[in-house]
């Protein structure tokens, strides 16, 4: 076992992360249609959207909705590139793997066969696998676009209006901020072992390099815990929990909430 | 395991999303009377290292790597409770902003790993680990056995639920409309890979890291070790007291072993003298063994050595015995308590040996 793969490996993952996290906030930044829209409406009418799209039973109906998700993406400024690579090449790649035995596994009217192997491939085993792609295309498509488009902290802020306790927004918001950081913690600790190793490591060693940077981190992790802690209560913090509320729903965002709930609502009536 | 959206139906996804409200309404309550103002950068920081931690390699023997959830070690350190809140709050980011996970299937994503592999996780490491020391070795082992089956667990609870969706929602034509496999590829496709590499992952994980806790910071163990024995008492073996959810187990076990009856045939390659000279017998075992020819008579070498030993229980039924089920259960207790003595004198052994100057 190369202690390469085991430190590249989880260094390449890390940084993956903040790669994605930077892209995100650039892209949040950008003046398209998305991004000037409320988060609130973001939230809701892409919700509603992701579960007509979720529930709808006609591949026509999915379709428009992932149609309808690409005008957004290209009127909002963000490149097909980034969706192709961050979402519909994986999304495809993975999903595709798994319907491809569908093809032949699923009973129903043969529509051909595959050459040399001669395993059937049925109407049905075709349909059931295009329903299971589109569908995870487009409600991928949709809520990666979400984030693409709205800073992290607004759409945390924005599930306000779904009910969720003001303290695990909180807690949400917090995660996030303390996520960037350990990824940075966790990559220096690789990075300094990185440079302190030479030639091959046992794959026993290699586990107890990567249990005990796990282990490391897990005591930061209780420390920063009670560091935070004290920071908080140094500023007067006694459990209450406020959120500042900046949103502001003007006409323009009432009327993006209306086209997407109607949009929703045809894709939910066509597509049953 | 992460299920993303499209493969479950909106039906099971609310269906599963009411599943794991109660438990995060319960979570919150009691969290946030144990903890207070502690609640929330405790709940933060550690979701956010177990999001960090999902990212780490682990070398795997055979070559491979995984990456492991890290649902037992949260259960281990914070409690089941705060387990289930860090690994939703951790799944939620996964899901919302790096697209891993599904939002329509964050519930059931939440009921699988965060609800059900927190419980598992705890109960199976507090049963295993019972009151021995902080420094125990067992607790290591408590740890590997809490991560691997709380992670196979998940597994097999994301089997079914993709598993039901071909039975329960088609379209016209008999087209499956989400997840396409029914339950018998997709539990053991499923299972296939948890079993082994994630399953691993997991159990290397956590029984790592809490041999790295023994060393390094034991205290952050004590919280789900109640009772746990000063390091002394380690000598004289574990006692009887911290074996009581095992040996409820082991008496469960015992009262259901009759079910055994229900069985039809004989088991494949245990086959008696009796069995391969009686007609349905013979037509039984040839159906069971791809339709093979069986030798026209039995075999003198099967009929020598079998009369060499003469069991007590014969079929699990003492000869004096009417009652079949009676019999399995009498059979039952006696070779688990054969198991006992000979684990009591092996134990008694070693103990006097460690005492001894």
């Amino acid at each position: 076992m190369s202690a390469n793969r085991v430190i590249e490996g989880s260094i390449h993952s890390l940084l993956r992360v903040l790669e994605h996290t930077l892209e995100s906030e650039e892209l949040a930044r950008r003046d398209g249609l998305l991004q000037s829209l409320d988060p609130r409406v973001k939230l809701l009418g892409f919700l509603s959207l992701i579960v007509a799209a979720a529930a709808s039973r006609r591949l026509e109906v999915i379709g428009a909705v992932f149609a309808l998700a690409t005008v957004l993406a290209i009127r909002s400024r963000v490149p097909l590139r980034t969706l192709m690579i961050r979402v519909w090449a994986g999304a495809f790649a993975f999903t595709g793997l798994i319907a491809v035995p569908a093809l032949f596994l699923t009973p129903g009217r043969p529509v051909g066969r595959l050459p040399v192997l001669g395993w059937a491939l049925t109407a049905q085993g075709l349909r059931g696998a295009s329903y299971l792609i589109s569908r995870v295309e487009t409600t991928a498509t949709l809520s990666m676009l979400l984030v693409l488009c709205t800073p992290w902290t607004h759409v945390l802020k924005a599930l306000r209006v779904l009910r969720v306790p003001i303290v695990l927004v909180v807690i949400l918001g917090m995660t996030y901020r303390y996520i960037l950081l350990m990824i940075g913690t966790a990559e220096e600790m690789f990075e300094s072992r990185r440079s302190r190793t030479v030639g091959k490591l046992e794959a026993k060693e290699a586990r107890r390099l990567a249990v005990a940077t796990a282990g490391v981190l897990l005591s930061k992790t209780m420390q920063l815990s009670a560091d935070v802690y004290l920071a908080m209560q140094s500023r007067g913090f006694s459990g209450e929990v406020y959120v500042l509320d900046e949103f502001e729903m003007r006409r323009r965002d009432w009327s993006w909430l209306a086209v997407f709930f109607a949009l929703g609502a045809a894709a939910m009536w066509m597509g049953h | 395991m992460h299920i993303p959206d499209g493969y479950l139906s909106p039906a099971t996804c609310a269906a599963l999303y009411a599943s794991s409200a109660p438990f995060w309404y319960v979570s919150l309550r009691r969290l946030k009377r144990l903890l207070t103002t502690k609640l929330i950068p405790l709940l933060s920081v550690f979701a956010a290292f177990s999001f960090v931690v999902m990212m780490f390699n682990l070398p795997l023997p055979g070559g491979t790597t995984g990456h492991a959830v890290g649902v037992s070690i949260a259960s281990i350190v914070l409690g089941p409770w705060a387990s289930i809140l860090a690994i939703s709050i951790a799944l939620f980011i996964q899901a919302v902003f790096f697209g891993d996970g599904g939002i329509t299937a964050f519930g059931a994503n939440c009921f699988n790993m965060a609800v059900a592999g927190s419980l598992v996780a705890y109960f199976t490491y507090r049963a295993v680990s019972g009151k021995c020391t902080i420094v125990s070795r067992r607790r290591v082992i408590a740890a590997g056995v809490a991560g691997y089956l709380s992670i196979n667990v998940a597994a097999l609870l994301t089997a079914i639920e993709l598993g039901i969706q071909p039975m329960l929602f088609r379209d016209a034509s008999g087209a499956p409309l989400y997840a396409p496999y029914p339950l018998r590829i997709a539990i053991p496709a499923m299972m296939a890979g948890h079993l082994t590499v994630a399953g691993l992952a997991e159990l290397i994980l956590s029984a790592g890291l809490v041999a790295w806790l023994q060393r390094s910071h034991p205290s952050l163990l004590s919280a789900t070790a109640p009772g746990a024995a000063a390091a002394d008492d380690e000598v004289g073996g574990f006692g009887w007291l911290a074996l009581r959810p095992l040996l409820v187990g082991l008496a469960a076990l015992m009262l259901i072993t009759p079910l055994g009856i229900l069985a039809v045939g004989t088991a494949w390659g245990e086959w008696s003298p009796r069995d391969l000279a009686d007609r349905t017998a013979r037509q039984q075992i040839a159906a069971a063994s791809a339709n093979q020819a069986l030798p026209a008579g039995v075999p003198q070498g099967l009929v020598r050595l079998s009369s060499i030993w003469t069991a007590p229980f014969p079929s699990y039924a003492p000869p004096f015995l009417r009652s079949s089920s009676f019999g399995y259960f009498l059979s039952a207790a006696f070779g688990s308590g054969l198991i006992l003595v000979a684990a009591l004198v092996v134990d008694w052994v070693f103990a006097a040996r460690r005492r001894s100057p």
